[in-house]
Formats: structure tokens, sequence, C-alpha cells
């Protein structure tokens, strides 16, 4: 559905994006990942015929950004970092003079404008002027706009930033609703948004491409090895750490195993397999044939964050020992984090 | 075409949504009302029975109708930049313009629709003026042939500033700039139309030439001069396919 070849974008000074190329295949949501001014919002304003490449091409539903913009525009929507509203408009109003600005006949307008109002849950904002709504009726609004004559594609630059919780969770829906019969495309540099809602990610940094993949493939390819939480019972101060840890130490495939803060009478570790091995199976036998309780066990996946820090600091390219190191250290902190 | 009424009723829609175009119908109002047509009528009907008994006929149309319509191109110069600064000054600070450059609408279609709308509300801000000339019409007898005329060189002249407001308008996402800068070259062209009057070199006459004010002249005589509406129309597609580079450079700066 997009396909984009060798993009590069240059400023008077900068390159905005630097040779980029990637596809996306009809239907999928893909999460377009990267740092503040990596490019993200330069890469769709091409896709969408608002900036015209310096080099490369971009294919759009099989139209060319340069040579066929119109049909490229009629066959997108795009939202935008700030909606474009026009604040003195009531909702109804404006929705229904940017389907008619994208070509939809005034027959069709009316059916259209309930459709998406009923879409985007503005049914009850509907006569109200735009400038009174609060900023998550505006954001949906703006993507009330982009669907509004039904695109292909769908573009979103950020829809979830300066949203509260649930309405973050409301536009995910959202997204998720729409997602069978639009190709999305969708920035942003909240990492948990393109875990939920993503199917494929692209991540780019400073103008170039670092990674696109699945978010699952994305994870196990840079987990080089399993990291494990695991929680034994103690009473009365049996069994101590030291015998827990020297039991987990000999299981087969662990490189390591770091005892935690014993918290209410549980012992708890975090153990690393090598390279490649499975040790949950392994770890569980130990603990209870050894006779002790053990009330938790559970992998800890390195987070979207690791990977995205991994690959979008440090441009230098990481050693296989160096890469294991930050990979080590990174995921305790996150899986603290997530208990907290 | 389609898509320039489109944008024309948007243009017009929020001008009378906000308060400019009442603000600049109540200014235009206040000043040509009390400022020209008041005490110009005034004294005409106090002059009158005076001159009718020296048996001279008071011809309206040259002693009140064209007096007034010259004050009102004079007015109209300082009151469109007023209608032209949010033109795109306005799409451009609200991110609006992304939605319009994004949609399948082409450049010239944007500025077509947005210059009409312009003019639109331009032409009622003359419609005002008309309506005090109307009363003329039901007290006295002035040729209407010559009235009409002075509105078609008034909505030229205008349609000309508008279009050049449009452009400066295009150049900045700051509204007070664009009306600033517009404002200042209005009143460049009407000061060098003045200064340049009474002066046979060839750069003065060149100048006063190209200040759109001077074009007026004929048209308020009562006269369709195809020299002067040719002026007219030339600058009004110079200025508006400017503004259509200015766009087109928007794309590559953005």
């Amino acid at each position: 559905m997009i396909k984009v070849e060798g993009l590069t974008k240059r400023y008077a000074r900068t390159v905005a994006v630097d040779n980029i190329s990637f596809e996306v295949e009809k239907g999928q949501i893909v999460g377009f990942l990267g740092p503040n001014g990596a490019g993200k919002t330069t890469t769709m304003r091409v896709l969408t015929c608002f900036l015209p490449p310096t080099s490369g091409t971009a294919n759009v539903a099989g139209f060319d950004v340069l040579e066929n913009p119109m049909e490229v525009k009629k066959r997108i929507g795009y939202l935008p970092e700030t909606p474009p509203l026009y604040l003195d408009m009531a909702v109804s109003e404006y929705l229904s003079f940017v389907g008619r600005l994208k070509g939809i006949s005034s027959g069709d307008i009316k059916s259209r404008v309930d459709d998406v109002i009923g879409k985007c849950a503005l049914g009850e904002v509907r006569k109200k002027l735009i400038g009174k709504l609060s900023k998550g009726f505006r954001q949906r609004v703006g993507i009330a706009q982009a669907i509004i004559h039904n695109p292909d594609v769908l573009i979103l630059d950020e829809p979830t930033s300066g949203l509260d919780p649930k309405q973050i969770i409301e536009i995910r829906d959202l997204l998720h609703a729409l997602a069978g019969d639009h190709t999305i495309i969708l920035s942003t540099h909240i990492l948990s948004e393109v875990e939920h809602s993503c199917e494929r990610v692209i991540i780019i940094s400073q103008g170039r491409l670092v990674a696109i993949d699945s978010v699952a493939n994305l994870t196990n390819r840079l987990r080089g090895s399993e990291a494990v939480a695991l929680e034994v019972e103690a009473t009365a101060g049996q069994p101590g750490p030291g015998d827990v840890q020297v039991r987990l130490e000999q299981v087969s495939g662990v490189s390591r195993v770091v005892a935690k803060e014993p918290k209410d009478g549980r012992l708890l570790f975090e153990v690393e397999s090598l390279q490649g091995r499975h040790i949950r199976a392994d770890l569980a036998r130990t603990v209870v044939q050894a006779g002790w309780n053990l009330s938790e066990l559970r992998p800890v996946g390195l987070s979207l964050e690791d990977i995205f820090l991994q690959l979008t600091t440090a441009e230098k390219k990481a050693e296989p020992a160096e890469s294991k190191d930050t990979g080590k250290d990174a995921p305790k902190a996150v899986a603290e984090g997530d208990k907290k | 075409m389609k898509n320039i009424l489109l944008i024309c009723r948007k243009e017009m829609r929020s001008y009378f949504a906000s308060p400019i175009a009442y603000a600049v119908l109540a200014l235009f109002a206040f000043l040509f009302g009390g400022l020209a047509f008041y005490p110009n009528v005034k004294y005409i009907v106090q002059m009158g029975p005076q001159a009718q008994m020296q048996g001279q006929a008071i011809n309206l149309n040259e002693m009140v109708i064209r007096p007034l319509l010259g004050f009102a191109s004079t007015i109209s110069l300082f009151l469109l930049p007023l209608i032209t600064m949010r033109l795109f000054a306005e799409e451009k600070s609200s991110g609006t313009m992304e939605l319009l450059l994004t949609s399948p609408v082409r450049d010239i279609e944007i500025i077509l629709g947005k210059w009409i709308g312009a003019l639109g509300l331009y032409t009622s801000v003359l419609a005002m003026s008309a309506l005090n000339i109307s009363f003329l019409f039901m007290w006295g007898k002035p040729d209407w042939k010559p009235v009409l005329v002075a509105y078609l060189g008034l909505i030229l002249q205008g349609g000309c500033l508008l279009a050049i407001g449009a452009f400066i308008s295009s150049l900045t996402r700051n509204q007070i700039v664009a009306g600033g800068a517009t404002f200042f070259v209005c009143l460049i062209l009407y000061l060098l139309s003045y200064f340049t009057a009474y002066n046979n070199s060839l750069p003065s006459q060149v100048i006063n030439y190209l200040s759109i004010v001077t074009h007026m002249e004929s048209f308020s005589k009562g006269v369709i001069d195809s020299k002067d509406v040719i002026f007219y129309l030339s600058m009004i597609f110079f200025a508006l396919f400017i503004t259509s580079r200015s766009m087109e450079s928007l794309r590559w700066r953005a």
C-alpha cells in the first residue's frame, strides 16, 4: 500500500530524512518510532504530498507523490501533530467542510459526517464550536477529519500526545476499530503506544532507518538471553538466601543469578540464561525438588524502551559482547519500574 | 470550480463569524457616513437654494458623488489590510494550511477562493456606501451610469490591493505583520500618487503610472478606459501569481 524507496529530504542546512526505504502492506498498523527530531514528521509530510522529497520516491496506493499528488491526496487521511481545526466552526460544520474539500459529493456528505461523528463518539459536541472543546475532543475531531473520506491510508502524527490515559485508551480502541479497512501509520515517541497498537515498528533516528520489524520479532531479536524473575517463600529463615542462590547457579544454562532484597519473607532473584538457552522449566524443577515453595516465576522481556534506547542512542555499532552487557543491565531497571 | 466556491464560502463565513467583518463594516460606515457623506450633503443642501437663485443647477454627480467615491477609495486603502491580513497567515499559524495543502485541491483554487472571499467582504463594504448614495437618488436625479462605472473602478482597485495583501499574508504566519506590511504598501501607493502627480520627469511618471490609485481617476469620471481595466486585471493576475509561487515555496521551506 505504501512503498518508500531511498527517500531523502534535505533542508537548507540539515538532512531531515536520509535514504529511508520501507514498505507497508494493506490493512497493517505501523508504528513510526523515534526520538523528537528524528524525521518522523518529515517522512509523513512527504507521504501526504505536503513536502516534496529531495530524492527518492514515495508511492501511496500505486501513485507517486510527485507525479500524481492529486490521486495520492484523495487516498490519504492525515492528522498532523497539531490537529488542523478551524476554531470558529462547529464540529459538524467543520467536518462537512473538510469532507467537501476531500471530494465527497454534496449528496453523500451528510451521511459521511454522521458516520464519522458516530465512529469518533462526537455526538454530544456536534453542534459546539471547536474552539470550546477540550483537547481530547479536539484530537477526536482531528481523527474524524482524517477518516471522513474513507481513505485507504491513514497517517497520524502523534495522535495521543497531550491526552490523559483514559483518552489515550479511547483513541487506541478507535484505531483498532479502524485498522481493518485502513492502512495506518502512526508516529509516536511513546513506546507503550506502539506495543499496544501496532503490528510493525519502524524505528528511525537522526533521519536514518535503524530497524523495521514486528514488535515481537524486534523484542526477540534483541533479547540475546532470557531473563527470569523468581520468588521463593521462606518460613522462619529457611531456606537462607545463600542456599537458594547456590542451587540456582548450578542449573545448567544459567549465566548469572542476582539476589535482591527479600520482601515479607519472600526471596527474590533475577536469573539470566546463557545465549539462546531456555531455563525456566529447569529452574522450577530445581526449586521444587529442593522442597521450597516457588511463589513466582516469570520471564522478564526486554521492553521496547530498552530496544529503542539501544537502537537510537550511541550510534556506534555495538559489538556483540557490548550489546549483551547493555542487554543485561537494562531489563532489571525496567522490571523493577514495571512492578512499582 | 467547485473547490473555489467551497473555499470562498468558508472565507466569507469566517469573516462574518468573527468580529472582523463587523469591525470593517462599522469603521467604513462611520468614516464614510460621518466624515464624507454628512458634511458634504449638508453643504450642498445649504448651498442649493443659493445656487439655484443664481440660475445654476447643482450637478450631483460632479459635486457630490465623485468626491464621495474618491473618499471611499482612499479609506478602503486603509481598511483592506484588515481584510487580507488573516487570509494565509491565520491558516499558517493554526496549522490548517497543512489540511488545505494535503487535500485534493489545487493551490490556485485555494488562492482564488480566498481572494474572491475577501473581494466579497470588500463588496459588502462598498455596499454600505451605496446605501448612503441611494439617498441622493431618492431626493435628486443624478445620472446612475457614471456611479456604476465608479463602483466598477473601486472593485477593480480593491481587487488589486486585495491580491497584493493576499501575497503579503502568504509570506508570514503572523497576522499583525501581514496587516502592518499591507498597510504600509497601501500607504506608499497612496502617497506616491501625490508626490509624483505634478512632476513630469520620466521616473516619477513611471512611478505614478504604477501607483494603483492613479488608475481610479478615469473610472471616477465615469469613463471605462480599457488601458486602466487592463492595468488592474494584469496587476491582479500578477499578484495572485506571485502568491501561488509563495505558496509553492512553502512546500519547499516548511
